[in-house]
């Protein structure tokens, strides 16, 4: 439907239609921002539920999903060249306001994840899940693929400062989603196969040592997914609560407002981290596959975006944009359904809180930018 | 000179393609995986987890059932249900609670010792459930709370059932009493049918009873929270699909005490110890069931306290012990009927023959002298005589004329050494000796012979022969019907207090004594009448609207020396005599059979008689002194 047959003599043509010309002037992509849309409806409606009926936060969300949309309109019309050069000052800047925050961490009271601005709170780790993927990309810009080893270096580094210092906060999600974003880049750039077989290797290794440094409840975490029942009351509580939540939804669900474990409380985190199961619990198996088909949908339409740029810088970080978006929903639902370990990464677009959805949107934005500039060449 | 790579903007492109499709394809894994533990949790393991989800919102809290009434035989309330008062704390609701304790120890609530105790049970308990502070409070207490409760939020005052006897111990060793439900007790009740019942029949009918008065317990299925606490809504709407079960209240038991028979009893044993049981020698309804001392059943319903049990079970005079049914003594001459009938039917003795007595007896070839009761001479005596004068030297030769094990055999279908099968449990049997019985009873060989004086000192109901109170009146009843043999009961019927609807329990009989002519019957029961006319009671006796038949008995607890006479001044209150008398009425036609039996009364003509003929008066008269017609 973006064409239209118009004959005018003996002459037929085909144009853009009216819908898809306005789309095509705000640089937006239209299947992209119905498939978000969708998303975003079907999280106000599941979150009316989980929030208790809490029609303050729906509309508080329905606040930040509208800032998120104000950011993703306005970055899909920067142009990808200012943004490949602003990339490095937007890189130091947040890795300063990570130091700040950790600054103010140690002199007030545990863990410290944003800043007071006045009039919003800013989680500068938010920042770092765009600017390291954009960091790394526009690191291989100028330099040709696959990424050597020099440039590997390089590139870790890139990645890791920032990690560290959220994972300091400490937020073991968002670090490591953060991560993510820096090592989609790398492998979207080409690494080779057995450069990333040998740098697994070196993650286990790592894990092995860091298992040593990490905070008592991350162990907690780690051990109580491997065996969630050994501690039903304390830290397994929440696994084991997702999963009879879900469990119990059956195929098709308890119906909405009456699902028995998100209502009367018994999972934990019900609006959050956990919404996931309350759309187990309340839609069923036929709801769950529904979300799934509309993430699976964008992240889709991401990748195939990401596939029609040109530009190096633009190919690695709409392709790492879009990649990420699945890892948090692939993270989020693992974790709820007993699949990955409990860390705090919400459900992207339907979770309440935070900044992420901002992000998010923002991330987009800047896919539809790379996308709708790309230079019309070929037929 | 190093190769310099230089950008291959189509290589690139293509690697990139490449490692996106690559990504996608891992991406569609990932999510085929996650469809599949979502299949295995939804679908798979849907029944479990749908049951643990079940499990975790609904709470089946039981409804205890109202236990059922217990009603003598003209419908008088023995036992019932009452609320009880007590004082109940919701810590969330209280501001202060160290404070508010003070004050209620201030107010005379609850004990200063107390309090520790109470601040434990508080903190073990959710902050929203009600804790109990103060059992069995008395309405003085209640009325003390009531007026200062504005200046304690978070108490309140809660009822729930008791267990209520309004007569106090009035009949307590048949009606038995309620108590917690014990470890004991446990191992053989289905715990799943007592869940919210905290109160179990522990002795008497209330024991033996059980399954018809605890009824049958419902639940009522409450919604909770993940803290526990009830709620009414589920995400804003009220859940209707709960299910709740009313419980069955349990049946009422209509006895076959009387009551008023009982009271009398009670009330002319009084101060005294021993016991009364009477019968209706027709069916073998238990009219009165008397064992005292006795206790208060209240005390255990409520929660007895260690003093008050301790008190209890030390007690000299024993006030838990149920004489009647478990207390043995020897019978005296109240067997002396018995002995009588043997001889007739064995035609050992000619009933007209007299016999003469000069107060001792003793075995040919033996220089061993059996003595008569305070050494009286009663000269000339035949059958009937020597039942009414209650001779001793006459039974002593009777008894060595017939033996001990025909003795033995004659006198065991009346109930001797057995238990009569009440329907009550705890109920013990008297010893029927025999020579089979010392036997097997005695180790030693020279214990193990059956001595022929052994058989003398049985025809008086000495020696070995022990009876209970219960034994006794069953003895008195069989006596009484000329033979024939019923069950006591103390049961009659019971009731289903929501329809109404009556349960008879038809009385159990034991058969017949047999092989006795109906003349001896009547001659025996003639010597019996004697008693109470001419006789050993007759000062009983006099002036009474009916005849009846009846026989004294004094069972030695002290063995007085052969060359001393028994003084019951002289002797420890404790070491008298047991006072014995057992009668029926009328004589003809018996409508009430009894054994009354006081410890330590000394004889049984002027203590138990008297006692006897109150009972029977009470059963048998009319308000204004007449015979009431049968019904």
């Amino acid at each position: 439907m973006m064409y239209e047959e118009v004959t005018s003599g003996s002459r037929t043509r085909r144009t853009l239609t009216g819908a898809a010309r306005v789309l095509m002037e705000l640089r937006i992509d239209g299947p992209l921002v119905v498939g978000l849309s969708l998303i975003a409806a079907y999280g106000l409606v599941v979150l009316y539920s989980a929030s208790g009926q809490s029609l303050a936060t729906v509309l508080r969300t329905v606040a930040r999903l509208v800032i998120g949309a104000i950011a993703m309109l306005l970055l899909a019309r920067v142009n990808p060249n200012f943004l490949r050069r602003s990339t490095p000052w937007l890189y130091a800047g947040g890795c300063v306001l990570l130091l700040i925050v950790e600054a103010i961490g140690h002199v007030g009271l545990g863990a410290q994840r944003w800043l007071n601005l006045g009039l919003f709170r800013f989680q500068p780790s938010e920042l770092m899940k765009l600017a390291v993927p954009m960091m790394c990309a526009w690191y291989m810009h100028e330099r040709p693929l696959p990424p050597g080893w020099g440039a590997l270096a390089l590139l870790s580094v890139i990645i890791l400062l920032p990690v560290g210092l959220v994972a300091a906060e400490p937020d073991l999600g968002t670090a490591a989603l953060i991560a993510c974003g820096g090592a989609l880049v790398i492998v979207l750039a080409g690494l080779r196969v057995r450069v990333m077989v040998g740098l697994v290797l070196l993650g286990v290794v790592t894990a092995w040592f860091g298992w040593s440094f990490m905070h008592d409840y991350q162990r907690r975490r780690v051990l109580t997914f491997l065996n969630p029942q050994t501690d039903p009351l304390g830290a397994g509580y929440h696994i084991i609560q997702s999963q009879i939540a879900i469990g119990s939804g059956g195929v098709f669900g308890k119906g909405w407002m009456n699902g028995s474990q998100a209502q009367l409380e018994f999972l934990p985190e019900r609006s959050t981290d956990f919404i996931f199961a309350v759309i187990g619990e309340e839609f069923g198996l036929l709801g769950l596959l529904l979300l799934l088909l509309l993430y699976v949908f964008v992240v889709g339409r991401a990748i195939y975006l990401a596939t029609q740029t040109q530009e190096t810088f633009a190919r690695l970080l709409a392709g790492s944009l879009a990649l990420t978006f699945f890892v948090y929903v692939f993270i989020n639902a693992g974790m709820v359904t007993g699949l990955l370990p409990v860390v705090g990464v919400p459900l992207p677009l339907v979770s309440y809180g935070g900044s992420s959805v901002v992000t998010l949107l923002a991330g987009f934005g800047i896919l539809m930018a790379l996308y709708s500039r790309r230079k019309l060449i070929g037929s | 000179m190093p190769a310099v790579r230089i950008k291959d903007h189509w290589r690139e492109q293509r690697l990139f393609d490449q490692r996106a499709l690559v990504c996608a394809a891992l991406m569609g894994l990932a999510t085929v995986g996650l469809i599949a533990r979502l299949f295995l949790l939804q679908v798979t393991r849907h029944d479990y987890y749908a049951e643990l989800s079940q499990g975790n919102r609904v709470r089946t809290e039981p409804i205890p059932a109202a236990r059922g009434l217990i009603l003598d035989r003209s419908g008088e309330i023995v036992a019932g249900d009452q609320p009880a008062y007590q004082l109940e704390l919701v810590p969330e609701e209280v501001p202060d609670v160290d404070k508010t304790l003070a004050s209620l120890v201030q107010l005379g609530l609850i004990r200063a010792e107390d309090v520790n105790e109470i601040e434990r049970t508080i903190d073990s308990s959710r902050t929203f459930d009600s804790v109990p502070i103060r059992l069995r409070m008395s309405d003085e207490d209640v009325a003390r709370f009531a007026v200062r409760r504005f200046e304690f939020p978070g108490l309140d005052i809660k009822t729930r059932q008791t267990r209520f006897y309004p007569n106090g111990d009035l009949a307590v060793h048949a009606l038995g009493y309620v108590g917690a439900i014990s470890e004991q007790d446990l191992k053989h009740i289905d715990r799943a049918a007592y869940a919210g019942t905290s109160l179990i029949g522990k002795l008497g009918v209330e024991s033996a009873f059980e399954r018809e008065l605890h009824g049958r317990n419902g639940f009522r299925e409450v919604l909770v929270n993940a803290q526990g606490r009830s709620v009414e809504r589920q995400g804003g709407t009220l859940v209707t699909n709960l299910r709740t079960k009313a419980p069955t209240a349990g049946d009422d038991l209509i006895l076959t005490i009387d009551l008023k028979v009982q009271r009398v009893a009670e009330a002319a044993l009084a101060g005294h110890r021993g016991a009364v049981v009477a019968l209706d020698p027709n069916n073998g309804d238990v009219i009165a069931l008397v064992s005292l001392p006795g206790f208060d059943p209240t005390l255990f319903g409520r929660g007895i306290t260690a003093a008050e049990y301790n008190q209890l079970q030390g007690d000299i005079d024993r006030p838990l012990f149920n004489r009647a049914l478990r207390g043995t003594y020897p019978p005296g001459s109240t067997v002396k009927p018995v002995i009588a009938l043997a001889g007739l039917t064995y035609h050992v003795v000619d009933p007209e023959a007299h016999r003469f007595c000069a107060g001792s007896f003793h075995l040919p070839g033996s220089s061993f002298i059996y003595r008569e009761y305070h050494n009286e001479h009663h000269g000339a005596v035949d059958l009937d005589d020597a039942i009414a004068r209650s001779c001793d030297v006459y039974f002593y030769g009777l008894a060595n004329e017939i033996g001990v094990d025909r003795i033995s055999a004659f006198m065991a279908p009346f109930g001797f050494g057995a238990l009569t099968g009440i329907d009550i449990s705890g109920e013990k049997a008297g010893i029927l000796p025999s020579r089979a019985w010392k036997e097997k009873m005695f180790s030693r060989p020279a214990d193990r012979v059956w001595f022929p004086g052994e058989t003398v000192s049985f025809g008086i109901g000495q020696g070995y022969l022990t009876v209970t109170p219960l034994e006794l009146a069953h003895y008195a009843s069989v006596v009484a019907t000329r033979g024939r043999i019923w069950k006591p009961r103390l049961v009659a019927a019971y009731r289903d207090p929501g329809t109404g609807q009556l349960h008879r329990i038809a009385p159990v009989s034991g058969g017949e004594v047999g092989g006795v002519s109906g003349d001896d019957w009547q001659r025996v029961v003639h010597g019996m009448i004697g008693v109470t006319q001419r006789g050993t009671a007759a000062a009983i006796g006099a002036h009474a609207p009916y005849v009846f038949a009846g026989k004294t008995g004094t069972a030695q607890v002290f063995t007085v020396a052969r060359n001393e006479k028994y003084n019951a001044a002289k002797i420890n209150e404790r070491l008298r005599d047991h006072s014995w008398f057992i009668a029926f009425a009328p004589a003809d036609a018996p409508r009430i059979a009894l054994a009354v039996l006081e410890e330590n009364g000394g004889a049984g003509a002027s203590a138990a008689a008297p006692i006897a003929r109150k009972v029977l008066d009470a059963y048998l008269l009319d308000a204004e002194g007449k015979v009431k017609p049968t019904s």
